[in-house]
């Protein structure tokens, strides 16, 4: 029993376990065994790892190494201790990049170790040396697409870049340009492995990674940061090839399968295509009929939206990024108790891309400790509307559009909608009569069911309570 | 100013334009407030109850005399010399049918807001009277039938034997119309309406009704209101109201269009081919009746035992709620009139509202408005679909085959070409994305996000890339692995303590 075996078994162990914990979060009741499996699983395949890794290091590379571990886990601590759940988005894109750019640097690692000590080098058999080319240059660009398109996304949720989606002419050429510039490379490093064409694949990745995210709209980031995550595990499963290990395989691809299905679960919540959202492009189309009159919209306040509530016998909130940018999930679930304390059937309809992030509202809600029980899904709870006597719709715009549903002209038409004109009274939450992400008017502010309240989502809410 | 609340002159006239609460609602405006003395008597609000909110009780004189006057009905001709010069006199005017009445008011420098005059926008529904007096007489109609109807509505089992549901056939599903669907149905009745408008189907749905439509084409009401019919669909449509005559208990006819006499119905042959016992309200009796020998404001009975009941005070019948609703009207009228709270009438001719309720201003006839779009219609023709949204072809059973089988192709070609260890290494990565695929596919929606935070920690093990790299290697690669195994710690411990501290909110 060599350390190396040792390894190699902790690795199955940990592969499953990894499997485990994706398989527990699948559900409430088995969520916090799957962590623990998670956790087991890390802790398993790093002892492994650094027992394999400090047999024959001096002693100032095993420093090292405690060092990063100790300062990294006291940082991401730190980070996930602070975060507020509404920036939940930006944390998890930042922590993708940071993937991506370790991938990079294993995969310049590889280089050093292999590449650049020319004929010398003993690690890797003869026959297997241009495979190995290709695996550093697969990694990197991978690692390096993941990295600058993880910084642009945080860059878009936490604001500090325009979320207006960037329109370079040409910019599908661009993309292929990259893919066939990449190629290119590739092919040229696996003839004759040089610095300058590393360097060169590693900045074609970057701007195709910066450039890819910046061209794609804000109202498409739940796709793109699942996309990201996805990007994330390839990275990993291409340097388990780099480095022959297969516990590095194995968990990027979960992870990179994961990804690719929550992208997919989102893109069918948009009615659109993988590649389209890809290529960016959504919400530039000019919506049709700008001109059309949709009439007036008629305000109510929040004494009779109090009074609406006090007679309904069944509610339904439909919250969106409007919530989570004023931070109303607590005043909204105290509404939520207070209605229900009265006898009222208080549920909530979450629509798929809701938010900045795959089930971003349930994590709010459940941060503000609204029972996830009620807390439904578009699917299970869009046939219940029209026995619903009051829907509360708190900063959600595109995704309750009647026009996606009605007008095959609309921009957004096709995209399955939260039926919510369908009940007898819809309140709007609002701050303004702005137009949604996607650009679009939305015709639902000017039925005849719909009332607005315009304000800051939070205060509207606490004024509710207060008038109950 | 003053508003001065009269009591109403005409015989039978039971509301009054002003309620205590309504009174409140006012002087919070700003105004001061004076009711005629006994001005709420018939709608049982005494004189003390106006005085305890806050309204001074006067002669008629003292009310007639007032800046600002409230009625119900619009004064007689000898009446309209009571009031005082400059003032604006708010009250149901009917201007389309009285046009000698206009007249008479244009003779004095006043102004007249009528209140039945309101444009059908949606701004303007909190001052429609029109909408809130058919709407009590609506429910009203329903009663008044109960009340003679000699049956139950709902159907019952009794141990005493069965009892069918009565039936009840709503013609015209305005606003009195849907009023009356709602009663009837929510006393247990099957309920049937018609109208010449298709588009009100859905609205006389959601009140238990069922729509009994008319396939002959119409085109789309502009103003909300109906419109006079084709002769195709009047054939139609009378076919209809024989049928329906012949099987209904209860008839209830609302159709009225404006400023022409109401449409005949039902005939005299349809009246008597009913059951005995049968009830028909017409609501329409003061317009000349829907129905073959209504008379207006009475009740007659046919000789096969219909009752018909022709009353046209039905909103008056139910006076307390009929004056609140008119007094709210009224409230929201001067709120409008009222932008500064201030007890001063601001009368703006750019808004369609107030213009389209002036039929005097200062002595000048203003009537009739321009008229006013309704939200409700379509503004335009629909503007033809710019982009048909291209419609998604699902990729072709043999193109899919054919990217399968290039897919596997190529699989195959580099594992059977490639050393040792590739092979190995595609096999793990196959497999894994599979079981990756088949794990994550049953995921709870609400786990989305927990789901990718600790997908996120579980990439974190390219650290372990970073840790087999850090021994044996010179300085740059030892600085390199260095900042990896930094980066991947983050995502390590931040991925699972994040992921454990949203798990541990999510509770039942």
């Amino acid at each position: 029993m060599s350390a190396q075996s040792i390894a190699d078994a902790a690795y199955i162990v940990a592969a499953i376990l990894f499997i485990l914990a994706l398989a527990g979060l699948s559900r409430h009741e088995t969520s916090r065994q799957g962590i623990v499996y998670g956790i087991v699983g890390m802790a398993i395949a790093l002892a492994a790892t650094i027992n394999l890794a400090v047999r024959h290091v001096p002693g100032v590379a095993v420093v090292l190494l405690v060092i990063a571990v100790a300062i990294g886990g006291a940082i991401g601590l730190w980070r996930a201790r602070i975060v507020e759940m509404t920036g939940m988005p930006e944390l998890i894109a930042l922590l993708h990049s940071f993937v991506g750019l370790a991938a990079v640097l294993v995969g310049w690692d590889g280089y050093y170790s292999v590449e650049s000590k020319g004929s010398g080098q003993h690690e890797i058999a003869h026959n297997l040396l241009r495979i190995h080319h290709a695996e550093v240059f697969i990694g990197v660009f991978i690692g390096a697409v993941t990295f600058t398109g993880s910084i642009v996304a945080f860059g878009k949720l936490s604001a500090r870049l325009n979320s207006a989606p960037l329109m370079l002419p040409g910019k599908n050429l661009l993309n292929v340009g990259s893919l066939v510039a990449f190629v290119g490379l590739t092919i040229g490093f696996v003839v004759s492995p040089k610095l300058g064409l590393l360097i060169a694949v590693t900045a074609v990745a970057l701007a195709l990674g910066w450039h890819l995210v910046a061209s794609i709209g804000g109202g498409d980031m739940p796709v793109v940061v699942s996309m990201l995550n996805s990007y994330s595990g390839w990275a990993a499963a291409a340097s388990g090839f780099l480095l022959n290990n297969n516990l590095l395989i194995v968990t990027g691809a979960l992870v990179g399968s994961s990804g690719a299905y929550l992208s997919y679960i989102m893109c069918k919540a948009m009615n659109r295509s993988f590649i389209s959202v890809i290529a960016g492009g959504f919400g530039i189309v000019a919506s049709s009929g700008d001109d059309t009159d949709y009439g007036d919209h008629r305000e109510i306040n929040a004494e009779d939206t109090a009074d609406l509530l006090r007679e309904a016998s069944s509610v339904i909130i439909t919250p969106g990024y409007g919530m989570a940018v004023a931070q109303a999930q607590y005043p909204v679930a105290d509404l939520t108790r207070k209605l229900r304390e009265r006898g009222v059937k208080v549920r909530f309809g979450i629509h798929p891309v809701a938010g900045r992030l795959p089930g971003h509202m349930n994590v709010l809600l459940a941060e503000a400790k609204v029972p996830y029980d009620i807390v439904l899904e578009m699917d299970e709870i869009n046939d219940d509307f029209p026995d619903t006597s009051v829907v509360l719709v708190i900063g959600a715009n595109d995704t309750v559009n009647p026009a996606a549903a009605e007008d095959p002209g609309s921009p957004i038409a096709g995209m399955p909608v939260l039926h919510v004109w369908e009940s007898e009274h819809v309140v709007v939450f609002k701050r303004s009569m702005a137009a949604g992400y996607a650009g679009v008017q939305n015709p639902l502010f000017f039925r005849e069911n719909t009332q607005m309240l315009f304000g800051d989502a939070k205060d509207r809410v606490e004024d509710i309570l207060r008038a109950l | 100013m003053l508003i001065g609340v009269t009591r109403e002159t005409q015989p039978g006239e039971t509301r009054v334009a002003a309620t205590p609460t309504t009174v409140g609602q006012l002087i919070g405006l700003g105004y001061e407030v004076l009711i005629e003395s006994g001005a709420g008597e018939a709608s049982t609000f005494t004189d003390e109850s106006y005085a305890a909110a806050g309204a001074r009780v006067g002669s008629a004189d003292e009310a007639w005399g007032a800046e600002v006057v409230f009625r119900v009905n619009a004064p007689s001709i000898d009446e309209i010399g009571r009031l005082a010069d400059g003032a604006t006199l708010v009250c149901l005017v009917s201007p389309g049918l009285n046009p000698e009445l206009v007249d008479a008011l244009a003779q004095r420098p006043i102004t007249v807001l009528a209140m039945d005059a309101v444009p059908r926008i949606s701004r303007a529904q909190s001052l429609d009277v029109l909408s809130s007096m058919a709407n009590i007489a609506g429910y009203r109609a329903v009663i008044e039938a109960a009340h003679v109807f000699g049956r139950f509505f709902t159907g019952q089992v009794t141990a005493a034997g069965k009892v069918p549901p009565a039936k009840v056939l709503v013609a015209g599903a305005g606003v009195a119309g849907l009023a009356a669907i709602g009663a009837a149905s929510s006393l247990g009745a099957i309920v049937r309406a018609t109208d010449p408008r298709p588009e009100v189907a859905d609205q006389v749905k959601s009140l238990g009704g069922e729509f009994l439509a008319v396939d002959v084409e119409v085109e789309e009401s502009t103003d909300g209101y109906a419109k006079a019919t084709s002769e195709d669909y009047d054939r139609r449509a009378a076919e209809i109201y024989s049928e329906q005559a012949a099987d209904v208990d209860i008839v209830i006819t609302t159709a009225l269009i404006p400023g022409r006499p109401a449409p005949k119905l039902l005939t005299a042959a349809d009246v008597a081919s009913m059951k005995a016992g049968s009830v028909v309200v017409d609501m329409a009796a003061a317009q000349g009746g829907n129905v073959a020998g209504s008379v207006a404001g009475e009740v007659v009975h046919t000789d096969n035992g219909v009752t018909i009941i022709g009353y046209t005070d039905l909103a008056g019948r139910l006076p307390a709620q009929a004056s609140q609703l008119y007094g709210t009207n009224l409230v929201n009228l001067m709120k409008l009139l009222t932008p500064n709270k201030d007890g001063q009438v601001v009368l703006d001719f750019d808004d369609v509202v107030q213009r389209g309720v002036t039929v005097v201003r200062n002595g000048e006839k203003t009537w009739p408005p321009p008229p006013v779009q309704v939200s409700a219609a379509p503004a335009a023709a629909p503007a033809p679909p710019k982009e048909p949204a291209p419609a998604k072809q699902p990729m072709s059973v043999a193109r899919r085959f054919t990217l399968i089988g290039i897919g596997v192709a190529v699989l195959f070609l580099i594992n059977a070409y490639a050393p040792q260890p590739l092979p190995e290494h595609f096999t793990v990565l196959t497999l894994a994305i599979v079981i990756g695929y088949y794990v994550i596919g049953k995921v709870h929606h609400a786990l989305h996000t927990p789901l990718m935070s600790i997908t996120n920690a579980v990439s974190g093990i390219i650290v372990v890339g970073a840790l087999l790299q850090i021994g044996p290697g010179d300085t740059v690669i030892r600085v390199l692995s260095f900042v990896a195994i930094l980066l991947a710690s983050i995502n390590i411990f931040g991925g699972f303590a994040v992921t454990r501290r949203m798990l541990s909110m999510f509770n039942k």
